[in-house]
């Protein structure tokens, strides 16, 4: 193991990468593209892959140092699928080409990547998708339909599940890609949401031509596959460090303290209890946090999402009705397709109708009860009757 | 030995292995001494103590001197450790005067700054297990009444004194200051009430022409018995969250054996849904918990708000876990021969002690300038 992999030798290359490229005069795609061949990207992705093989709790050596010399990051918000869900599945699962050949540009931002999961047939139970993926010679043609896709307008490359045996059960039949949006076969739409913007897209797949060698693990092991996909998407929803009172209920608190005139009693009760639970969820996420330093992994990752998915709808709607006279406006209903996933920000009409999505997008709380239920407290699943059924056969 | 913490260093929630290690030591002895018929058995009789079982836990694990320093005569440890201990009660509920004597009495005696005295001598008789003492309030008293508890003389009732039965001194507000009353004494009078919670004994307490000695003034006093309550309110979260605990692992084994419809009850969905809902709120009350614990190990400004919000938080969740429990045994836990019932009781009972939750989320408002309208 090389000396670099401890803090001390960590700080010496992030120095090197300042010395060698100071920030002031330095081009920000160059020195991203520089931080990730100094190994500095990621720390604990291998060596030549933006990474040191070094211990992850060893980032935030890289990331103050970089932050108090103002070098510029890579706007991780913007690149938030790329980072969360297809760098880690490229990792386990991509040949050392396809690590090469993607890796580098998705973390520095080049490539802005987005999801092709979801079909308007196949939500909770995603694994009965039917887009299909049909080989032909080296390459593979997709025909289907997605859903829910944040910045697919914006992707160069998509990850991609398709069912490439129809004659097999549900789990068995499906492969994982990679999917290039310029492809002429790739139609984005803007879908228009409650909020009144598009934040997500309908994206239609029309004799798309996939070559073989971008395809991320065996054939019909895709399902296998999106299991890391799926786990870093609910790590990443539920796993957002935040200071006490950060995230909705400093909102409502800064209102109540600044407008006294608003205040009732049902509302003060209503406000102390989110209080005292927004405020035992941040302690639960970070015990999370000490629990994976630690080296102690435990199951209430499962858990965090579905508290901040409850906690975001009532506070929120909590604000809405403390607002009164104010709350029966709204700061605008224009269709618009932000670049950005935003829980918090504009208004709080905004907010209510916004994390109205906390409890759908990335497993319904429903799903994630179960999973927590048959996981987590070892229950007996529910009988099922779709297990070995060919995926053809099933009822749709 | 705590050191003085700053209010953004981060608070440490997981469990040490010193802290495992206590843990594994109590579980045990009360496995062997406090399984669910011994503890039925015992409410049922005249000493709702099992005395031998107290020696074990205050003496032979050195349980009762958690908090006190070695040299005033205890281990040295911390509210990090004797919450530990406080889980583990709360799990098994067995009667025993941890939260009241090694806790809240031991506390107040520390606050006085112990460095010889009365309370010196006192507190190492209760760090060794040989005296417990109880504060002569209420268990209801919240924190922030400690100033107005400070009140009255050494002729007067007080009703709803926790485990009075089991203590050989009082520790008695006043106007004047602070007491410590023998019980065996001339003009003390300890009557045991009827109590919800069976495994945690109430008595009036009616001094007359008692006497007692002066521990401190009625200021220090003051000080000492609101650090005492807080002590007593933030470490009785991690008594719920033992609590909690084991009555979310006792319905998921009983709802994974139970068959009816020719499956595992177990398997519905709507039972599911509330068993993982409840272990969603019983590891949210580990961080509460651990987080007032380790504010309080710590002498940190953050502990008031703390305790506070572990109380708010840890109260309803372990009422909920036994309701939920008598709920999803069915038939089985409306008897009284199911260890349920004893849980629901310690928790509804729990949930008055040392405030409410909602004295507590008013504490909160207070501490985060929320205001009433």
């Amino acid at each position: 193991m090389s000396t670099a992999v401890d803090a001390a030798g960590i700080r010496r290359l992030t120095q090197q990468l300042l010395a060698d490229r100071p920030p002031a005069t330095t081009d920000r795609t160059d020195f991203l593209e520089a931080r990730f061949d100094a190994g500095l990207a990621w720390v604990h992705y291998p060596v030549g892959l933006g990474g040191l093989d070094a211990p992850r709790s060893l980032q935030p050596v890289v990331d103050a140092e970089l932050a108090a010399a103002g070098a510029p990051d890579n706007d991780p918000r913007r690149i938030g699928i790329g980072l969360g869900m297809a760098a880690p599945t490229i990792l386990g699962y991509g040949t050392e080409e396809q690590k090469r050949r993607f890796l580098r540009p998705l973390w520095t931002g080049a490539e802005v990547w987005c999801q092709l999961f979801s079909e308007p047939g196949a939500g909770s139970d995603l694994a009965a998708l039917g887009t299909r993926a049909v080989r032909d010679g080296d390459d593979w043609v997709v025909d289907g339909q997605k859903v829910w896709t944040s910045s697919a307008h914006l992707a160069r490359w998509a990850i991609l599940i398709a069912r490439t045996d129809p004659d097999v059960p549900k789990h068995r039949g499906i492969s994982y890609f990679i999917c290039d949006m310029t492809d002429p076969g790739v139609e984005v739409r803007p879908l228009r949401q409650i909020t009144g913007e598009a934040e997500f897209n309908e994206v239609f797949l029309t004799g798309v031509r996939i070559p073989d060698s971008r395809r991320l693990g065996p054939v019909g092991d895709g399902w296998k596959v999106a299991q890391t996909t799926l786990m870093n998407e609910r790590v990443s929803i539920g796993g957002a460090r935040i200071p006490r009172e950060g995230g909705m209920i400093g909102t409502v608190a800064k209102t109540w303290r600044e407008q006294p005139d608003l205040r009732t009693h049902d509302l003060h009760q209503r406000l102390l209890t989110l209080w005292v639970e927004a405020e035992v969820a941040r302690l639960t996420g970070e015990r999370l946090r000490q629990q994976l330093v630690a080296g102690q992994p435990g199951p209430e990752g499962s858990g965090m999402k579905l508290a901040f998915a409850r906690l975001n709808q009532e506070i929120s709607g909590l604000e809405v009705e403390l607002l009164g006279d104010e709350g029966l406006l709204y700061s605008d209903w224009t269709m618009r397709r932000p670049e950005l996933v935003d829980f918090t920000g504009r208004d709080a009409g905004y907010r209510y109708l916004r994390s109205k999505g906390n409890s759908i997008e990335g497993g319904t709380s429903e799903v994630l009860l179960n999973i927590v239920a048959e996981r987590v407290l070892g229950l007996p699943v529910e009988p099922r009757n779709d297990k070995d059924v060919a995926w053809k056969d099933l009822a749709r | 030995m705590t050191v003085q913490t700053e209010a953004v260093q981060a608070p440490d929630l997981l469990y040490s292995e010193a802290e495992e290690d206590l843990r594994s030591a109590v579980r045990s002895l009360l496995a062997d001494r406090a399984d669910a018929p011994t503890v039925i058995a015992g409410i049922e009789s005249d000493t709702p103590y099992d005395l031998r079982l107290w020696e074990s836990l205050a003496a032979g694990i050195g349980a009762a001197g958690l908090l006190v320093p070695e040299k005033l005569g205890g281990q040295g440890a911390t509210h990090r450790e004797a919450a530990v201990v406080l889980e583990e009660l709360g799990r098994s509920v067995a009667p025993a005067p941890y939260l009241t004597s090694a806790v809240v009495a031991t506390e107040i005696l520390l606050a006085l700054g112990a460095d010889g005295g009365p309370a010196a001598g006192l507190l190492a008789e209760l760090a060794s297990g040989r005296k417990v003492a109880v504060l002569a309030l209420p268990f209801s008293t919240p924190p922030a009444d400690a100033g107005a508890a400070m009140t009255g003389t050494l002729e007067r009732t007080v009703s709803g004194v926790a485990e009075a039965a089991a203590a050989d001194v009082l520790l008695v507000p006043t106007a004047d200051g602070l007491y410590a009353v023998e019980t065996a004494g001339d003009g003390v009078d300890v009557r045991a009430l009827v109590p919800l919670d069976l495994t945690r004994p109430l008595a009036t307490v009616t001094l007359a022409g008692a006497t007692g000695t002066l521990l401190a003034d009625a200021a220090p006093a003051a000080e000492a018995v609101s650090r005492g309550l807080l002590a007593g309110a933030g470490l009785l979260a991690s008594e719920q969250l033992g609590l909690a605990e084991w009555c979310l692992t006792e319905t998921v084994r009983h709802t994974r054996e139970r068959h009816q419809f020719n499956r595992p009850v177990g398997s519905f969905q709507s039972l599911k849904h509330r068993m993982a809902q409840l272990w969603l709120e019983v590891v949210s009350a580990r961080a509460a918990a651990r987080n007032a614990a380790d504010a309080l190990a710590a002498g940190s400004p953050d502990a008031p708000l703390a305790v506070a919000v572990a109380q708010a938080y840890c109260s309803e969740v372990a009422v909920h876990a036994a309701e939920e429990c008598v709920q999803l045994h069915g038939g089985i836990g409306m008897t009284w021969e199911h260890p349920a019932h004893l849980y629901l009781k310690r928790a509804k009972a729990d949930s008055i002690a040392y405030g409410t939750a909602g004295r507590h989320r008013e504490a909160v408002a207070a501490l985060v300038e929320l205001p009433a309208p």
